[in-house]
């Protein structure tokens, strides 16, 4: 007999900001470069000399559309790594200046793992998760502060964080400011003022596995690790070059891409924040509605298990994140939603991608008002 | 809550690490007033 069930229509990866899908120019890289750039860029013979001018494209690339020196930009593991490596480093550098660290409380946890080696000051956000910049300018400018660290957007809500103006309160207390710009590098530009930059390239369709860390000219970073007889910072052993090169390579494309992505992106969220709040009941639309990424859209379902409603789009077809503690690895609710003092329960974020279609959000849409209601009369609601 | 009167304070113990954060957000989204917490004890007052 056939299947006659109704069919859970295409599915539809809706977690670009934990990793969104390789970008063609990513996967061409990739093949390329690993037929050609797989020798030790740093050995002097033919495989190693062409190994070289690979990793120096990439990095000349990369250093073009950040706008900085290429000898100022250094590829990371993990953009988890690459972040830790500046709070680390930076924390190191300044270390006759104090131990402070002045953070948001909207950090990614990465940076709060390496935060809590030092002596961490938490800035609170505000309802929408934009940072207190009052708090922030007093809290820069106490004793014994090494190094400030504020993320460009949060990755959980897609609230823009007023880069420029911290930077601009953390230059006049002569403290150097960390950007995790993970979640806005290859969507849109970071504003300037910054010392110390991160991103990771699986956030903007470049293989996983890359990390970028900038460290400007003129910024004290001393390695967290032993370091070899190399000049410049660097994580120990040797680069993935193929996967760097493919990094490079989307990063272009990605930017390239990025105003039209941007606009046609922006109005899909602008039509699951208004949908989502017009046919769910008991719902919080969560962050900023304007001053936000593009790309990324939180909300927040009262009676409604995380873990469960996760589980319920899945069979669907949909792929999304959670900031509720029952999806948690500690089992705690997430540290942004609890920050901004909003709904944790019942929490979707539902980030877009350039293979995002119109037909996959309107299906979503569709989908996600019974999803809800199923799970509200399991429970007893 | 239906059971309540209007002004009357609800007592919730609930030892979920999300409650210190959900009970404030129900309240605030609910219109409900969140009166005080305790450790795992949660006062809330029914306003409407």
């Amino acid at each position: 007999m056939d299947y006659t069930g109704d069919p859970a229509g295409a599915p539809a990866y809706l977690d670009a900001a934990t990793a969104a899908p390789l970008h063609p120019v990513a996967r061409e890289a990739l093949l390329a470069s690993l037929a050609d750039g797989w020798a030790d860029p740093s050995r002097l013979y033919a495989a190693g000399r062409r190994a070289q001018q690979l990793r120096d494209a990439a990095i000349g690339v990369v250093a073009e559309l950040l706008g900085v020196r290429p000898d100022e930009v250094t590829f990371w593991p993990s953009g988890t790594s690459a972040a830790q490596a500046a709070v680390l480093g930076g924390l190191g550098g300044r270390r006759r200046a104090g131990r402070g660290l002045v953070h948001s409380a909207v950090e990614h946890s990465a940076v709060l793992h390496a935060a809590r080696t030092a002596e961490p000051v938490e800035v609170g956000v505000d309802r929408l998760g934009r940072l207190d910049l009052d708090a922030w300018a007093a809290a820069v400018r106490r004793p014994g502060v090494a190094l400030a660290s504020l993320i460009s957007a949060s990755h959980e809500v897609g609230t823009v964080q007023p880069v420029a103006a911290a930077a601009e309160r953390c230059a006049e207390a002569g403290v150097p400011l960390f950007v995790d710009a993970a979640q806005t590098v290859g969507r849109a530009a970071v504003p300037p003022g910054w010392s110390m930059l991160s991103a990771s390239a699986h956030k903007w369709g470049g293989p996983p596995g890359v990390g970028v860390l900038v460290v400007r000219k003129g910024v004290r970073w001393l390695s967290p690790y032993p370091q070899d007889d190399l000049y410049r910072p660097g994580p120990p052993g040797a680069l993935g070059l193929p996967q760097v090169i493919a990094a490079a390579a989307s990063l272009r494309a990605a930017v390239s891409e990025a105003p039209t992505e941007a606009v046609r992106l922006s109005a899909l969220v602008d039509r699951i924040r208004d949908r989502v709040a017009a046919t769910v009941p008991d719902v919080e639309i969560v962050g900023d509605p304007v001053d936000r990424l593009p790309h990324l859209v939180t909300f927040s379902c009262l009676y409604v298990d995380g873990e469960a409603l996760l589980h319920a789009l899945d069979r669907h077809g949909f792929a999304v994140s959670s900031g509720s503690s029952c999806t948690s690895s500690t089992l705690r609710p997430s540290h942004v939603l609890e920050a901004m003092g909003v709904l944790s329960h019942g929490n979707v974020r539902v980030s877009l991608h350039r293979d995002t279609t119109e037909a996959d959000v309107e299906r979503f849409l569709a989908v996600l008002p019974d999803v809800v209601a199923g799970i509200r009369t399991e429970a007893g609601f | 809550m239906p059971g309540v009167a209007v002004g009357e304070t609800v007592r919730v113990l609930a030892d979920d690490p999300a409650a210190a954060n959900d009970i404030p957000a129900w309240c605030r989204m609910k219109g409900q007033e969140f009166v005080a917490a305790d450790g795992h004890v949660f006062d809330v007052r029914r306003t409407m």
